[in-house]
């Protein structure tokens, strides 16, 4: 190290290990509601100092530049923080896909740099940060169009499509091998950075709407993985800090996902999620169901102690979750116990629901987890789900043959009186027949959600 | 170089492990906030496209270290703005008889 420079090194240094100890502090404030805007603020002030004390560098001679990419780079990003909350999914996919493209392109600019002069150890963490950063670029961006519903939805499936997968990613990794021997070879560089691009999208295509939650918060640890291999590149303690955080946030979410969604870790680590089965929506014969009207369902949720709604995806399509909190108003003045019983998937990403409902100034305290929440439904005399479908399916518990066998859901069959605002007899987004819409102690409200709920708070309200 | 890369990767199995031990006792409540703002604290990526485009080494580096720091910016600034709005709207019903909440 140049002495002269020294001083300004070390203080450089300890501006990052402050930024660092912010970091943690900032994640750690965010376990509870109350502590929660004390995280933000921590990391604020960990961000400038960092960059602040990136600028002191003394290797640091344009200055124009940065300015300019700075101002304008706040200028997408204020924009960005205004979407609408049922637009957040995609905008933390268009995050995503935004901060990987900044570690595949610093990678990139690294290598040519260096090359061919680079040693193996950083060339193979080179090679993992362009990979990792060109797959969750990309793939992010793909999840974004999905969630934004400018590329379809629908699940895109071919033969093969895991072999084809598996052939690139071997290809790409093969490249970046024979790049860690001989660092010299640059026409390889951009087969790396093109293939993990391609396999990105590949990954993303045949994965459908409901899986969403998953592949976000398994893009988010993917995100985090690549900072921290660009970390190692330019051998920054904080970088690799911030990198193993997010990838570390984003591996738990997903595992909490996945087993929500009852799928084996390894099935989404290799992204063979989202198959779709459609084999038991067939042969169901028309069976006899009981249909309510707002009145009725008003009187039966007047006349109750405890209320449970159970809110999914649906309602927040539908834009009732207003609507919804105004029966709620309503319902907790007659003296009504009303609560919501959140299933980890509802919504498009994790935790989704309770940001909808906490918009709709729906206390925190009464968003209730479904491993808290489930114990209470034989005790419940009214659950009623908005939006919601094969989080509620029994099916899951009994039926063997049922393709969410396995999955955890919320026991509103066990509720005294079962109340299902639908628009239609149709099966749900993963085209499964829900056996809780026959049972005898269930009512179909049939309608729009919002209309339907707008119904039930004017019967009651009487206004 | 060799301890360079030893510390690295012990600083990197500490913080994996802090960052599990952290995440772990954040609120499915607070999941959604909590992403965007581990998006946010990600974007310190900056740093390095920062570093890139000032030491001005090439016309190509600085291309693409400009495009890496209006991108990380851009995150920074909307990640911390949206984490923010979020957490103003968790506002709890009674003050007094907190019950039902695990925080």
């Amino acid at each position: 190290m140049n002495p002269e420079f020294a001083g300004s090194q070390y203080l450089i240094e300890v501006i990052y290990l402050v930024a660092s100890a912010l970091f943690i502090l900032s994640l750690k404030w965010m376990s509870s509601p109350a502590t929660a805007r004390h995280g933000i603020l921590a990391g604020e002030i960990g961000m400038v100092l960092a960059i602040g004390g990136t600028l002191l560098r003394h290797g640091i001679v344009d200055w124009k530049w940065i300015i300019i990419a700075l101002v304008l780079g706040s200028g997408i990003g204020i924009p960005l923080g205004m979407v609408q909350m049922t637009a957040v999914p995609q905008r933390t996919a268009l995050s995503h896909a935004f901060g990987a493209l900044c570690v595949t392109l610093v990678g990139t600019a690294e290598f040519y740099l260096r090359s061919p002069d680079v040693p193996k150890f950083m060339m193979s963490v080179l090679s993992m940060e362009v990979i990792l950063g060109g797959l969750t670029f990309t793939g992010s961006l793909m999840a974004a169009g999905k969630l934004q519903e400018v590329l379809p939805q629908r699940p895109i499936t071919y033969k093969g499509q895991n072999l084809v997968n598996f052939l690139l990613f071997t290809v790409a990794v093969g490249s970046a091998v024979y790049l860690v021997l001989h660092p010299g070879a640059k026409e390889l560089f951009p087969l790396v950075v093109g293939i993990s691009l391609v396999i990105g999208v590949l990954l993303v295509i045949p994965i459908g709407g409901a899986d969403m939650p998953t592949v976000i918060s398994l893009l988010n640890s993917y995100a985090g993985l690549s900072a921290a291999a660009m970390g190692f590149v330019l051998n920054s303690k904080l970088l690799i800090i911030a990198g193993a955080l997010d990838g570390s946030s984003g591996f738990i979410l997903s595992v909490i996902m996945s087993k929500a969604m009852n799928r084996s870790f390894t099935n989404v680590l290799f992204g063979a999620f989202g198959q779709v089965q459609t084999s038991a929506a067939a042969g169901q014969e028309a069976k006899p169901v009981r249909s309510a009207t707002p009145e009725e369902a008003a009187a039966i949720l007047g006349a109750a102690n405890k209320v449970v709604v159970v809110p999914g995806y649906g309602m927040a399509v539908a834009q009732a979750q207003h609507k919804v909190r105004e029966l709620y108003d309503l319902l907790t003045k007659k003296g009504v116990d009303v609560r919501f019983a959140i299933h980890p998937v509802a919504g498009r990403m994790p935790g989704h629901m309770n940001v909808l409902l906490a918009e709709a100034d729906i206390p925190y305290d009464r968003l209730i987890e479904m491993d808290e929440i489930n114990g209470d439904f034989p005790q419940t005399d009214v659950a009623l789900i908005i939006g919601a479908n094969d989080v509620t399916n029994p099916a899951a518990r009994t039926d063997q043959s049922s393709p969410i066998f396995g999955m955890p859901i919320l026991d509103v069959d066990k509720a005294h009186t079962v109340m299902v605002i639908k628009r239609s007899m149709s099966p749900g987004f993963a085209g499964i027949d829900n056996p809780l819409y026959y049972l005898d102690q269930t009512l179909m409200l049939f309608g729009d959600a919002k209309q339907f709920v707008g119904g039930i708070v004017k019967e009651l309200g009487g206004h | 170089m060799h301890s360079d890369l030893i510390d690295a990767l012990f600083v990197f199995m500490l913080a994996a492990f802090i960052g599990f031990e952290v995440i772990r006792h954040v609120s499915p409540l607070l999941h959604t906030p909590l992403m965007s703002l581990t998006n946010a604290l990600d974007a310190i990526a900056v740093v390095g496209a920062i570093v890139l485009v000032g030491e001005k080494k090439s016309t190509f580096a600085t291309v693409l270290g400009v495009i890496a720091i209006i991108a990380a910016t851009s995150n920074v600034v909307g990640g911390f703005f949206i984490t923010d709005r979020m957490l103003r709207m968790f506002k709890t019903s009674r003050p007094a008889k907190a019950q039902g909440t695990k925080s």
